[in-house]
């Protein structure tokens, strides 16, 4: 057994271990445990500790989006009041098909847009229909908008810690 | 791959909380109808076939002290491949799309330090020459995979 851990190290090795997926064993905390030399109680405590504190969002499994079918991807942009965005974006974010919602900075005179939606569909008039939606909810608080489809996935992964973290 | 109900269904069932006890694919299999073996077989088979990319804990990287950017850069037609290549070699890109508009690179930077992102930055734009525009979250109204299998 290694000396114990202090908390913040303990959890930064279980990013480490976790980052690339759980382990596909009956008792996947218990490796877990074994790889860091600690108990398992404790992994299963830090990870519950990780999502009430939100460190971790959720375990569970990340779909391929494209191979269930859900082909098209629009990254809608929108212009929105500032007096007025922090409420709609809440809003926005709650339609189904959403699936990020941000606020993010203006970059004028190239990029007049502060909402970004990502929004999913089986095909690009099922987008299209979602950001007619959008638009709608928004209404005059929404000065200009775009839709960027995505035409190549050029790269992704997980998040990745530096190995030596 | 087609896939069948019974992968359909497991995908589904996996894209919520995922227990932490001693045996949670005994649990998840069972509300399933299914034996542990086999729905371990499964998964297995869904990542390797890249219907699931992933598969664990989903972690923020804001919580843990990182930092996560989206970047986009305006990349000309005859350059694309070299500049898209350059952009995927550096380990803090976690994503990246080529998308149809004038800025037609978007990447997501992932980094252990807010400082990282600049110097990702920085690096990204001595190795192409050209311009990247940040775009930092300023605020999350949503984050969330929903879609059905």
């Amino acid at each position: 057994m290694n000396a114990p851990l202090a908390i913040a190290e303990l959890d930064r090795a279980l990013v480490r271990v976790l980052q690339g997926g759980l382990p596909r064993v009956p008792r996947p905390y218990h490796a877990v445990a074994e790889t860091l030399g600690v108990a398992p109680e404790t992994v299963m405590a830090r990870v519950e500790a990780m999502l009430a504190s939100g460190a971790i969002r959720r375990i569970g499994a990340v779909p391929n989006h494209y191979r269930l079918g859900w082909v098209a991807n629009g990254m809608s942009v929108w212009d929105v009041d500032d007096a007025e965005v922090d409420r709609l974006g809440v809003r926005v974010g709650e339609l189904p098909t959403v699936s990020h919602c941000y606020r993010r900075p203006r970059r004028p005179p190239r990029w007049p847009y502060n909402l970004f939606a990502m929004v999913h569909g089986r095909d690009r008039g099922e987008v299209e229909a979602k950001v007619a939606e959008i638009a709608a909810l928004l209404g005059p608080a929404a000065r200009a908008h775009d839709v960027l489809y995505s035409t190549r996935v050029l790269k992704k992964t997980g998040l990745r810690f530096g190995a030596a973290g | 791959m087609s896939m069948d109900a019974q992968d359909r269904a497991i995908v589904n069932a996996l894209q919520g909380g995922f227990p932490v006890c001693e045996r949670p694919y005994a649990a998840v299999a069972e509300a399933l109808g299914l034996s542990e073996e086999s729905l371990l077989a499964r998964i297995d088979a869904l990542l390797a076939d890249g219907t699931l990319t992933r598969f664990g804990p989903m972690f923020d990287a804001d919580k843990l002290g990182g930092a996560f950017a989206l970047a986009a850069m305006s990349v000309p037609a005859a350059d694309f491949e070299r500049v898209a290549a350059a952009v995927n070699a550096r380990p803090e890109v976690a994503h990246n799309y080529a998308r149809d508009h004038a800025l037609n690179l978007w990447f997501v930077l992932a980094t252990e330090t807010p400082e990282g992102i600049d110097a990702a930055i920085e690096a990204i734009e001595r190795a192409t020459g050209i311009e990247v525009l940040a775009f930092p979250k300023e605020r999350e109204y949503f984050v969330g995979l929903r879609l059905a299998a």
